[in-house]
């Protein structure tokens, strides 16, 4: 399939042998895994099992061991891909003077945004808004937008500009019915269009279920890989978890 | 200067701005407000608070330094070991577990104490008391000069960095996600805090240095919806009660920089209200 992100493209990330320490604490232990580009890989997992700390190795926020490797089309190694992050939450406190144009904006542009606005740039704050049907949010502040709100407004940015690799930690625990579902049409017309590597660290093992490719199960190091089946099914799972449906996942490929 | 003097007493010819002293700290405020109206709201912001109060204690020490090496004005080493101090900071509270509330109380504290020994050795810490309250009315042209370089530095930091330093506050890994280098984001604020509060030290005093970089952004804070009405309030509130407590220092005979602090704390009041009449 030719890809529309060209010959940078992020098409596999090797990771090998991925250990993080914090002091004498060994948080990560030896992860080696590959995710795929146009494949949505869920990260489950125990609270305190890894989760988290696993993407921002990823992203390079903290220090590791092991390599992580992102390759292109042909096998072209890229220092940097570009990342997609949806954080599980923002550090604005409500009252906060920080609106959503604001913060779309500080993302997105270098012009300050305590200049005034110009009309460019409240079209693309519209722009981006209506790419998860937000655009009544740009004139709010962001600490008082619920949970649902912000994670919608955080996607948007996530997918501007369309990111290689699309990272998403517990993206959709604040989010209704109607919000989860337009989040997943998103996430899989951006695989369908763009062939993005996505990954999901989440709790809902139901929506895994029903949305991952691949499911991979953290608890320091990988105890369990694959399919959905196979790791629904895996001791380990069972063992954290206990039994959790998995029917509805049986055609292979969730969404796409 | 006699050209500037003469141009304030035609445009403002007020009886508290008819001595030269007067016109010289009112260049100053003219300068200050904004530098500290703009500063404050990302102190506030980043809750930060704590740490520019760190800096300003700690200029005591820079002033030890100062003296130590025999330098006749110890605003240089005061500004010296201010920015070091501030690095140290952020960088230790990057990498440690500790909370920065604990790390800058340490610090602080620390940086206090070794000030008060040093200075008191000699047996005439009187002499550097002046540091502690402060004299605007003491200002001197260069220092003024200094002020105004230092707003401009400021605001031409705020036009490239604002964006990045408002995404490293809301959210460092995310900021990180998006091609932002956040430690030096960080230590750049910190580094022009801790400049600006050691250049300011002088003439604020440590005792109320802090209240004029946390009361005018904490004012503004509760009346804006953007980042615009907050900055532009921000610089106005800190503009604004800066004039008008020189005036009333004047007139009281009180200390200016305390009487500044006392209509910065007036205007705070307002926004409060304000703010309650409006979710009414």
């Amino acid at each position: 399939m030719s890809c529309p992100l060209g010959m940078n493209h992020v098409c596999c990330t090797r990771i090998s042998g991925l250990s993080v320490r914090a002091g004498h604490t060994l948080i990560l232990d030896n992860v080696s895994l590959h995710l795929h580009c146009g494949e949505l890989t869920a990260v489950v997992g125990r609270n305190g099992a890894g989760k988290s700390t696993f993407l921002k190795a990823l992203l390079g926020v903290i220090p590791h061991t092991g390599s992580i490797v992102f390759e292109g089309e042909g096998r072209v190694a890229t220092n940097r891909p570009r990342f997609g992050y949806v954080p599980q939450s923002l550090a604005a406190e409500q009252g906060s003077p920080v609106s959503v144009g604001d913060l779309i904006l500080s993302c997105l542009s270098h012009y300050p945004v305590w200049f005034p606005r110009r009309t460019a740039d409240k079209k693309l704050i519209r722009d981006v808004l209506a790419t998860v049907q937000a655009e009544d949010l740009s004139l709010r502040r962001v600490g008082d937008l619920s949970g649902g709100e912000i994670q919608r407004v955080m996607l948007a940015l996530a997918i501007h500009p369309v990111p290689d690799i699309l990272l998403l930690d517990e993206p959709v625990s604040g989010v209704d019915r109607t919000g989860l579902e337009l989040f997943y049409q998103l996430v899989s017309s951006l695989r369908r269009n763009y062939d993005t590597t996505i990954l999901l660290v989440s709790h809902d093992l139901d929506l895994v279920a029903r949305h991952a490719d691949r499911v991979v199960l953290i608890d320091r190091g990988i105890s369990a890989e694959g399919t959905v089946r196979d790791v629904y099914s895996s001791e380990a799972f069972i063992q954290t978890f206990g039994h959790i449906p998995f029917g509805t996942a049986d055609k292979a490929g969730g969404t796409r | 200067m006699q050209h500037i003097y003469n141009c304030i007493s035609i445009i403002l010819p007020f009886e508290w701005l008819a001595p030269d002293f007067m016109k010289n700290a009112f260049l100053a405020l003219l300068a200050a407000g904004p530098l500290f109206g703009i500063l404050g709201s990302f102190v506030v912001s980043n809750k930060m608070a704590f740490f520019s109060d760190a800096i300003g204690h700690s200029a005591l020490t820079g002033i030890a330094i100062g003296v130590l090496l025999g330098i006749q004005d110890p605003t240089a080493a005061v500004i010296g070991f201010s920015m070091a101090l501030g690095f140290a900071i952020i960088a230790v509270k990057n990498r440690g577990s500790a909370s920065s509330d604990t790390i800058i109380g340490v610090f602080s504290s620390t940086a206090v104490a070794l000030g008060v020994v040093l200075l008191s050795a000699g047996g005439n810490f009187g002499k550097y008391q002046r540091y502690l309250v402060g004299d605007i009315l003491s200002i001197s042209p260069n220092e003024i000069l200094m002020l105004y370089v230092a707003a401009v530095v400021l605001i031409v930091i705020w036009i490239f960095f604002y964006n990045k330093m408002l995404l490293v506050n809301l959210h460092p890994v995310f900021a990180h996600s998006r091609g932002i280098r956040v430690f030096a984001v960080e230590q750049l604020f910190s580094l022009a805090t801790a400049a600006v509060v050691a250049l300011s030290i002088q003439w604020t005093g440590l005792l109320v240095i802090n209240s004029l970089l946390v009361l005018p952004a904490a004012a503004a804070r509760m009346v804006s919806s953007g980042s615009r009405k907050y900055l532009t309030f921000s610089v106005l509130i800190s503009l604004v009660s800066g004039i008008s407590g020189l005036a009333l220092s004047y007139y009281a005979g009180a200390a200016s920089g305390a009487s500044i602090v006392l209509v910065n704390a007036v205007l705070f009041f307002v926004c409060f209200v304000i703010k309650l009449l409006r979710k009414n």
